[in-house]
């Protein structure tokens, strides 16, 4: 049998929370998580803010440090081979960052010299990735703080793409788009995955996206994974007709912010 | 991996570069308020017509701005960083610490010369110094051996704004200050109040001060308007030894302490992205 790509088991992140004057509350952002996802595979992850899925895209791309539990991605464990693993994941936040009074294209050679590429090189591969999303090359040498999100978003999944990562985790990437861009990028990351084979992780709030993109779903709720499978399992198993009735059966809950455990996570 | 490593030590010049481009407006605001403070305060030894005081306010002036500035931009590129978000992205890109953190200080190091020469440029042409018989390739050496202990402390610093983005800021410009205050930028140590001076000691600054002043000749009863006695390098052989060591301790110390407290901030949860 092949090795799945990410292997996830009893996985754990709590944060500390001040509650009052001296008094300490421990929250537990993931909470005794295990899953799989294999080599080519798109596997989804579904929760509202505060569910945990930042937190565990996070611990993946070495950002933050679990309590406890196993992860490895491609044979290497973290945190252990933490240096390992940076070379080989790109990820999309749902918050673009970068240096906004920068253009796309200083940005984007910035990151290619970090990961130590050939300027030259990189700026080819990246056009033809911008063109593959849609965007107009016109618009590489325009500031991203004059973009709109939608294109700030596709800088930045070229941004994860450049370095042509066997890995991809993706952190809500068509949150706040409008829809042609959400069209785009799914199309995209369709296209990607099919054409090169990549090893997709997404979290989402959107059933149809995760519908479409991905070929199992796990929904998260206050940390835990309460169920996983692909969505005609899910809704089988909950008795619904809709992955969104499944996911309110199963869980318990609506895909609704709840603010307290945003505050603690990305 | 050299070839790697020295794309890496580009990639930050180059957004350097690039944002320093960006904000031309602010940098020229910056620099010309670095003159003319520098200014302001060598006009006190214009106004006294006493060459002695003029030159020791030019030599705090330029040093401080020199020092400073190194210090200053190496801990807020860190602040800079977490401000825009990107520094999550830098964390997660395979390169070095050391080459991220060095390559940082080499930018810095760059934009402290261009505002060191604008202050000396136009504190030549507001007073009437004449540097003939200074030793400036002593005081060259003497900046160059301070650079590293300096590069130290802009490393200890940059820690404050991983540990929080806002406080952290905060945190760099009161140590900065407090440097002002206890190195004798503008005045002799002595005139602290005796519970600060042990501060003084462990100021690269101080050193620094001490040493250039010598060089140029400050102090020296047969230095001139037209002439400065400036000493030998011999004579600033302590600042030297002390800055050395300063700088072989600071350096690498600045280094481990940053990497431990960016592990400390990615066990806590300290490096999600703010503002």
């Amino acid at each position: 049998m092949q090795q799945p790509a990410i292997q996830v088991r009893n996985l754990r992140k709590s944060f500390s929370k001040r509650s009052g004057f001296r008094k300490k509350s421990e929250l537990w952002a993931v909470d005794d998580v295990s899953f799989s996802v294999g080599q080519g595979e798109t596997y989804g992850l579904l929760g509202p803010n505060g569910s945990g899925k930042s937190s565990l895209i996070r611990i993946l791309s070495t950002l933050l440090i679990a309590d406890s539990g196993y992860v490895e991605m491609l044979g290497l464990t973290l945190p252990e081979q933490a240096d390992e693993v940076r070379r080989i994941i790109g990820r999309v936040s749902v918050d673009a960052a970068f240096y906004k009074k920068l253009s796309a294209r200083e940005n984007l050679l910035y990151t290619a010299l970090l990961y130590g590429q050939n300027a030259r090189e990189a700026e080819r591969h990246v056009m033809q990735i911008l063109e593959q999303l849609g965007m107009e090359n016109t618009k590489f040498s325009t500031p991203l703080e004059e973009m709109s999100r939608g294109m700030q978003q596709k800088i930045s999944i070229a941004r994860a793409l450049m370095v042509n990562p066997p890995l991809l985790l993706l952190d809500e990437p068509t949150t706040g788009l409008d829809p042609k861009s959400r069209r785009d990028v799914q199309s995209f990351l369709e296209d990607l995955q099919s054409r090169e084979g990549t090893t997709i992780l997404l979290t989402t709030h959107d059933m149809a996206e995760a519908e479409r993109l991905c070929a199992r779903i796990g929904f998260l709720a206050h940390g835990k994974l309460v169920a996983e499978g692909t969505a005609t399992q899910l809704m089988q198993r909950a008795g619904t007709a809709t992955l969104d009735d499944a996911f309110i059966r199963l869980t318990g809950e609506e895909l609704v912010e709840d603010e307290e455990m945003a505050m603690v996570e990305d | 991996m050299m070839e790697a490593t020295l794309r890496q030590t580009w990639a930050f010049l180059f957004r350097g570069w690039h944002l320093t481009r960006r904000y031309i407006g602010w940098v020229v605001v910056f620099n010309f308020y670095a003159f003319v403070t520098s200014a302001t305060v060598a006009m006190i030894g214009v106004a006294q017509k006493d060459t002695q005081l003029t030159l020791t306010l030019v030599i705090g002036a330029l040093l401080w701005n020199y020092l400073s500035r190194l210090y200053e931009e190496i801990s807020m590129s860190i602040a800079y960083e977490r401000w825009e978000g990107t520094l999550e992205y830098t964390f997660m890109a395979p390169v070095s610490r050391a080459v991220h953190l060095l390559s940082v200080s080499l930018y810095s190091l760059l934009n402290s010369i261009v505002t060191s020469v604008i202050v000396l440029v136009g504190l030549m042409l507001f007073t009437d110094l004449n540097l003939r018989g200074a030793n400036l390739l002593g005081v060259l050496l003497v900046l160059a051996v301070s650079t590293v202990a300096f590069v130290g402390l802009g490393l200890f610093a940059a820690v404050f704004p991983v540990m929080s983005a806002e406080r952290g800021a905060e945190a760099t410009h009161i140590f900065q200050g407090s440097l002002l205050l206890v190195s004798g930028v503008y005045y002799p140590i002595e005139v602290l109040p005796a519970w600060l001076q042990p501060l003084s000691k462990i100021s690269p600054a101080t050193y620094t001060l001490s040493a250039c002043r010598k060089l140029f000749g400050v102090g020296d009863s047969a230095s001139t308007a037209e002439h400065l006695a400036g000493a030998p390098l011999s004579a600033v052989t302590h600042e030297l030894l002390v800055l050395a060591l300063m700088g072989a301790i600071l350096l690498p110390l600045g280094l481990v302490v940053f990497v431990r407290i960016e592990a400390w901030a990615k066990k806590t949860g300290k490096l999600k992205r703010t503002g």
